[in-house]
């Protein structure tokens, strides 16, 4: 897997999470993402953004465009130092919500990415990293 | 503090919503329209989200929180210039905006409203002369 080019995000407040929207937009055009896979990852981006700041505390973000050889992907990593997920199964489920939102965000990015991964620790913090691949 | 303008239009409300929106612009919306549907007691709600290149779940909570509210005060709500590619991706996030009246033009938009709010209207008058039966018309 070969990294194009990469760039780092702040997310400590909600117009971070705009930045956020904006600068994975940028990018998902200037890798030839068609208009409704552009609009799915900036929306993804959006959902784990405000997850990172309203649940991890304020965290990172890391772009990545990437090649594997055959095809040209956008790779988004989430990190956070916030107090982990205690059931990261129950969280990727739809309706379920420990916060006020409506329980869309993990399950539905998951359905609006090629790839979805998570991995958290409690008081140590999460991991989400999402992967489009372009057609 | 930063606002989204709201147009007064005859009964109704005008919205156009032209900035990706942070989440506290979203709430103070919220705020900004109830205040204004009382003060002007406005029949209809309109809501052109046509500049809008994203909808995630927080901004679909903020519209159909909206809607909601706007009900119980009185005034429908329509939501009008969806993009294609909002539409899907609010489909496949898992959001379909259940309760949320959408029109793709404003035109289209307007055309609701007056019809939803006349309608209203003909049966607020019906359910009078119902409980006042044989007696002088109200005017």
């Amino acid at each position: 897997m070969e990294v194009l080019k990469s760039e780092c995000l702040r997310i400590r407040t909600s117009e971070d999470v705009v930045n956020v929207r904006t600068s994975v937009r940028k990018l998902a055009a200037e890798l030839r993402f068609g208009i409704v896979d552009q609009t799915k990852i900036v929306t993804a981006a959006s959902e784990i953004a405000r997850n990172t700041l309203d649940y991890g505390r304020g965290g990172d973000l890391r772009m990545d465009a990437i090649h594997n050889g055959l095809k040209t992907g956008l790779r988004l990593t989430f990190l956070d130092q916030g107090p982990g997920i205690r059931d990261v199964d129950q969280a990727l489920t739809d309706g379920f919500s420990s916060g006020n939102g409506m329980g869309l965000g993990l399950g539905g990015t998951r359905r609006l990415m090629d790839e979805f991964n998570i991995a958290s620790k409690l008081n140590e913090g999460t991991t989400v990293t999402i992967t489009k691949w372009s057609r | 503090m930063e606002h989204i303008p709201i147009l007064r239009m005859g009964e109704f409300l005008l919205i156009t919503v032209q900035v990706d929106m942070h989440d506290r612009l979203a709430l103070q919306l919220q705020d900004d329209l109830t205040t204004k549907i009382v003060q002007c007691g406005s029949r209809g709600v309109l809501i052109d989200i046509s500049s809008l290149e994203v909808v995630d779940s927080f901004i679909g909570r903020m519209l159909g929180n909206i809607a909601s509210m706007s009900r119980i005060l009185d005034a429908q709500t329509v939501v009008v210039g969806m993009r294609p590619a909002v539409a899907i991706t609010l489909v496949e996030l898992g959001m379909s905006l259940p309760g949320i009246r959408t029109a793709l033009t404003v035109e289209r938009g307007m055309q609701i409203l007056r019809t939803e709010v006349a309608a209203i209207q003909e049966d607020a008058e019906a359910q009078a002369s119902e409980e006042n039966p044989g007696g002088s018309p109200q005017v």
